[in-house]
């Protein structure tokens, strides 16, 4: 009786898991067919190609105008990605670990700023990198994204602190190590998967962004992906570029599955088990 | 090797509290003592602050007759084990006892004969190449004791480190940390909430209740000559019995029946402010069933009839539970003993541990005769908690002249 309710209860689970992968991945997998289509079969509607090309990767890696943008993307990311990461697990690591006054404040307002609308503030700060000289730069683009994912890794970071317990720390700093010490030596190596996971959060959220991009650059030069998508033209105005669009949407999904992919077997859950006593 | 000196030593937290008032204790080198109270008494802040993880708001902490006060806790050279044992979990056992020798960067020869040595004496050789996660309860325990031994700090400081094994293992775990500290000679300062930890492993033990001490002494003493009410009724298991007595007529009136009382505490009583009201403890083994003993002893204690309540045969004895009618005792100290305890149910009227010889023919519902030793009970104040029958640090007894 009770091996049936769990074979039913697997069975409707796993049903349920794969509505949602199909409903999640479809859009993704007829880009990537539209990406394999002739221009005279585009729009046949059929999910299979019926004539298999390649032609729509050799035109936008033969164009300069998509492979800078990438080169943009990869570089302008990794950046922001790694100063935020860096930066977010010491405030982390402090606002778990000490009570400093204006502890509850900090939080609060990097909430805060988690919550704020990026778009009502994408004038000023055009205005504002126009008037530095940051505006179509890389740290124009980096500047923003670190702003803004900086609350996100302090969120991710400091549940992840929290999780190491104290005590070894304190059992680092009787066998003779200094605060730093102990904190390279044993706090860094198991909140590594916490490291991991918030780079790989952080850098999608970087990679993915459209808005700060598209108002912050104006040429090739600071401009990432997702904004030279939308700049894709074809040779002539009478060529439709949806082939070479979603070519291109494959491709620069590509970073982010081997990103993660890498990452991934880093996260190795319960790295801290054994311990304390659990 | 070293010993341990806490001159007024106190703890105040910045929101006001006070977790820990001036502690004097004077710990000898190679001394074995237990810290031991209720939880929140403050005995892990003590420890804590003689290990340096925290700040020591007032007073001196010396150690080999040195301020250490303001010293980090690797310059203080002593170890600690932890409750939780604390494992490096990204470290093998090997590193993990390798870690405090790694860190005076020792050469590595050294540390390979040093962990070697300490693995041999708490049998961690097998274990040397596994990760914590891959130990058992007992192991980890073993691992974290390597930890603290192998570097021969001036001393250990242990914060409960046995209070997460199944019973079995604790009873067998004790053993070995008594053996160790013996043979290694270290002085040690063991925090335990078990008493009977306490009463087991230490030269000396120190009772705390509110972050103040209520007394040190070794074991046997602090069991028959408690100084306060707390210190009674924490220490013995089961506990000492408290009853309600009241002064009348050079008498105790209790539920036990009169009890008369010496001369010492008649003229203690006679003084104006003396109270009227007192509280008699007495501990279960000073019972016994009236028809098993003989005349001479009967002399020395008195008897009453009550009604048997619960019989515990524990083999080499019977713990016999009585209902007495009567007021119960009541004193600020024995509410806080039975919070700590989580008995905060207790049936009408007062009820009587006793542990009677095992031969007692006693059933539950019978009435039965039970004799007490009058030289062995105790008298406390239940304002200020103090022992009234402690006569220059020796209680004699209500009899005493």
């Amino acid at each position: 009786m009770s091996v049936e309710t769990t074979t039913r209860a697997k069975v409707r689970w796993g049903l349920l898991d794969v509505i949602v992968v199909v409903f999640a991945l479809i859009p993704v997998l007829w880009i990537a067919s539209l990406s394999f289509k002739t221009p005279a079969t585009l729009t046949d509607g059929k999910f299979w190609p019926r004539e298999w090309t390649l032609d729509n990767y050799r035109t936008i890696f033969s164009t300069d105008q998509f492979v800078r943008a990438l080169v943009n993307s990869i570089g302008i990311a990794l950046i922001a990605t790694l100063i935020a990461v860096v930066l977010g697990a010491m405030a982390a690591y402090a606002i778990s670990r000490l009570d400093f006054p204006g502890k509850r404040l900090l939080v609060g307002v990097s909430l805060l700023i988690a919550m704020f609308p990026q778009v009502s503030l994408v004038s000023p700060l055009f205005e504002i990198e126009r008037q530095l000289g940051l505006f179509d730069t890389w740290p124009g683009l980096i500047l923003p994204y670190i702003t803004f994912a900086l609350p996100l890794a302090i969120y991710t970071l400091s549940a992840f602190f929290k999780q190491i317990p104290w005590d070894l720390e304190k059992a680092a700093k009787m066998d003779g190590a200094t605060q730093g010490q102990a904190f390279r030596r044993v706090i860094a190596p198991l909140a590594a998967p916490g490291l991991f996971t918030t780079a790989i959060l952080v850098f999608i959220f970087c990679w993915n962004d459209f808005l700060f991009a598209i108002t912050l650059t104006s040429t090739e030069r600071a401009r990432t992906v997702p904004v030279a998508l939308s700049f894709f033209t074809g040779e002539s105005q009478f060529e439709d570029p949806t082939g070479a669009i979603c070519a291109a949407a494959v491709v620069i999904t590509i970073p982010i599955i081997l990103f993660v992919l890498f990452f991934q077997r880093r996260i190795v859950s319960g790295l801290t088990s054994g311990a304390v006593k659990g | 090797m070293a010993d341990i000196v806490l001159d007024k030593v106190s703890k105040r937290f910045p929101d006001g509290t006070v977790a820990v008032q001036d502690v004097d204790l004077e710990i000898a080198d190679g001394e074995f003592v237990i810290l031991v109270g209720p939880s929140g008494c403050g005995k892990s802040t003590t420890l804590n602050m003689i290990a340096g993880l925290e700040d020591i708001s007032s007073g001196e902490l010396r150690i080999g007759g040195q301020r250490v006060n303001d010293k980090a806790p690797r310059d203080r050279d002593i170890a600690m084990v932890f409750q939780s044992y604390a494992l490096y979990p990204n470290m093998t056992v090997r590193e993990n006892v390798a870690f405090p020798l790694r860190l005076a960067k020792m050469d590595k020869a050294t540390i390979d004969t040093k962990v070697e040595e300490a693995a041999k004496v708490l049998e961690l050789t097998p274990l040397l190449d596994r990760k914590p996660a891959n130990l058992s309860g007992g192991q980890r325990q073993r691992v974290a004791m390597g930890r603290a031994i192998v570097r021969q700090p001036k001393a250990f400081l242990m914060d409960e480190p046995l209070s997460n094994l199944d019973a079995k293992l604790r009873v067998q775990m004790r053993t070995v940390v008594s053996r160790l500290q013996k043979q290694l000679g270290t002085t040690t300062v063991y925090v335990t909430h078990d008493q009977t930890e306490a009463m087991t492993l230490g030269d000396r033990v120190v009772i705390m209740r509110g972050g103040a001490v209520q007394q040190v002494g070794p074991p046997q003493e602090l069991y028959d000559h408690p100084r306060n009410l707390f210190v009674a009724g924490f220490i013995g298991s089961p506990s000492m019995n408290f009853l309600h007595a009241a002064v009348e007529d050079g008498k105790l009136r209790t539920a036990l029946g009169d009890v008369p009382i010496g001369e010492r505490i008649r003229r203690e009583l006679d003084s104006a402010d003396a109270p009227r009201e007192l509280i008699l403890g007495i501990r279960p083994e000073h019972f016994e069933d009236a028809e098993l003993i003989d005349d001479d002893t009967r002399r020395r204690g008195m008897e009453f009839e009550a009604p048997v309540d619960i019989v515990e045969s524990m083999g080499s004895d019977k713990y016999v539970y009585f209902t007495v009618e009567g007021e119960r005792a009541s004193a600020a100290e024995l509410e806080e003993l039975a919070a700590d305890a989580g008995a905060d149910f207790s049936g009408g009227g007062a009820s009587l541990v006793t542990r009677l010889s095992a031969e007692s023919p006693v059933r539950e519902g019978q009435h039965r005769r039970v004799w007490f030793n009058l030289e062995k009970i105790h008298l406390f104040d239940p304002t200020s908690g103090r022992n009234l029958t402690l006569n220059e640090g020796r209680s004699s007894g209500a009899l005493a002249d």
